[in-house]
């Protein structure tokens, strides 16, 4: 029954929030505002953490290519294929859940109990719209940046620690990054972002905007905002590769 | 004028405002006084928009406000400025930028324009040099002032203050209250003031709401209010040392 009633109160937030915005240039502000603190700021993180599992996929399968049977640009493809597939765009977004979807959470919660929300709806303006289309439209629009820049960043660590460990050589590792290339694992990729970005900043944005109390409750809408936007990632990714990829 | 008519509220099972009815006068300081949870903030919050009635009405002079849908009490809502508990102001931006928010959704003046306006207000209420300094680097009594500025800065008709100067020293308070008072007065609006002080009730009570329970149980102006035989307003309005002194007096 409950769960019933909070979809219900999130389909009808996201109607409100999809409204065409009241005044252009206010919306473009906002969003200016919102790639600098849910995009920009998120650059080093993913940038660190993109790298270094590059690099340890690569490292795990030049271990465990034992037979002669195996050719080692094997090392280079599946580095590509896992990093495109499922690393950037799932693990990426996880990680992207818990650091933008807690800062999306308390930022509206706090405005919330502060009665800032209040004073944007008696001054006439529509505080869904204002407040989250800009961070919906921020997420969707940098988080696919986001995600190729790991992807690129993932295969760049592979290759670094094959010339420092010696395992394969740059010119098989590069041979196998370009073998059996699909572009649809691109676009499939990119299909994940997108939704997941979409269920990062809507859900968080959700979770902010219904709180009652204080900053205790602020404090906890946040941490729900990261565990319910990483479950429906990870349903999702179910769904989406049940779907897009039989 | 706002004129509230026969309105009820109730949350769950709680009626929190039972069938009030009074008139809040133009160009004059209108006063809801009561004990704290006697319904004040829910009485304001249904005049303003934030919440339904249940029952009654409450007309804008001759516009009925609570007949309207939601996109129609925006067009009223433009009218008012509003004054919350804790000022409200959006601490992601300035001062400058706070009190320059209603105009740059509402209106269409240049940027040299809103500057002007901007300062103008912030010098109204005693505000300089303050323009570049966030919500979080100043002080309780100057966020009031920033909201207030912001409040009237599309001049508004209507002026709505939640307990506005509630958490301020006494003479910071009795500031606040002087100067809405006086804007009152400068822009003929109607002001509605939420409080429990009785200082600012002697003060600016011009016209004044008793709230009791949810019920409106008095009303009257400061130069009656004490000297009524109402038996809870007296327990309201002696219930602190100083006052019950000066009565003994
Ligand atoms: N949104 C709400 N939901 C449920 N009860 C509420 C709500 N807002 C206020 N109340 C209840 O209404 C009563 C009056 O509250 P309020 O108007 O805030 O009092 P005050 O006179 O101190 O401003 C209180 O008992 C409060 O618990
Ligand atoms: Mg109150």
């Amino acid at each position: 029954m409950k769960i019933i009633q909070e979809i219900g109160a999130y389909v009808w937030l996201m109607f409100q929030a999809f409204k065409r915005p009241d005044k252009g240039k206010v919306f473009r502000r906002q969003l200016m505002m919102d790639f600098q603190d849910l995009g920009t700021n998120s650059i080093g993180i993913v940038a660190v953490i993109s790298l270094f599992t590059g690099a340890i996929i690569a490292i795990q399968m030049a271990y465990n290519i034992d037979s002669p049977l195996i050719p080692l640009k094997t090392i280079g493809f599946s580095t590509r294929q896992m990093m495109i597939v499922e690393f950037s765009p799932t693990i990426i977004s996880l990680i992207l859940a818990g650091k933008v979807g807690s800062s999306i959470a308390s930022e509206i919660g706090t405005m919330r109990v502060t009665e800032q929300i209040d004073a944007l709806k008696v001054m006439g303006i529509n505080p869904a719209n204002y407040l989250i289309l800009p961070k919906i439209t921020a997420s969707m629009i940098y988080n696919p940046v986001l995600i190729v820049f790991s992807i690129v960043l993932g295969i760049f660590g592979g290759w670094l620690a094959m010339l420092v460990t010696g395992l394969s050589s740059s010119v098989v590792y590069i041979e196998g990054v370009r073998s059996w290339y699909d572009p649809f694992t691109i676009t499939y990729a990119m299909i994940k972002t997108l939704v997941f970005a979409f269920i990062i900043a809507s859900v968080s944005g959700y979770k902010g905007f219904y709180v009652k109390g204080g900053s205790v409750e602020v404090g906890r809408a946040s941490t729900q905002a990261v565990v319910y936007s990483s479950i429906l990632i990870i349903v999702f990714d179910l769904i989406l590769t049940q779907m897009l990829l039989t | 004028m706002i004129e509230v008519k026969n309105i009820s509220k109730s949350f769950a099972d709680q009626q929190v405002l039972k069938d009030i009815s009074f008139v809040f006068e133009k160009g004059k300081t209108n006063l809801i006084i009561g004990q704290s949870g006697s319904g004040k903030t829910v009485l304001m919050k249904c005049c303003i928009g934030l919440l339904d009635v249940d029952k009654g009405e409450i007309n804008f002079g001759k516009t009925c406000f609570s007949c309207f849908s939601e996109k129609e009490k925006r067009k009223i809502q433009k009218e008012m400025g509003v004054l919350f508990q804790g000022g409200a102001l959006f601490d992601s931006f300035t001062v400058e930028d706070n009190v320059m928010f209603p105009l740059n959704m509402f209106t269409k003046m240049s940027l040299e324009e809103k500057r002007e306006r901007v300062n103008t207000v912030l010098k109204r209420v005693n505000l300089l040099n303050a323009n570049k300094k966030f919500p979080a680097e100043i002080s309780g009594g100057m966020i009031k002032r920033v909201a207030i500025a912001r409040a009237i800065s599309l001049r508004p008709n209507y002026l709505f203050c939640d307990e506005p100067n509630s958490g301020l020293d006494p003479k910071t308070a009795e500031l606040i209250d002087e100067l809405i008072s006086d804007l009152t007065e400068e822009f003929q609006m109607t002001t509605v003031i939420n409080t429990h002080d009785m200082n600012s009730v002697i003060q600016i009570g011009q016209k004044i709401a008793f709230l009791h329970k949810g019920e409106l149980w008095w009303e009257g102006d400061k130069n009656v209010i004490l000297k009524t035989d109402n038996e809870e307003l007296n327990e309201f309005v002696f219930s602190t040392e100083l006052t019950r002194r000066i009565n003994r007096n």
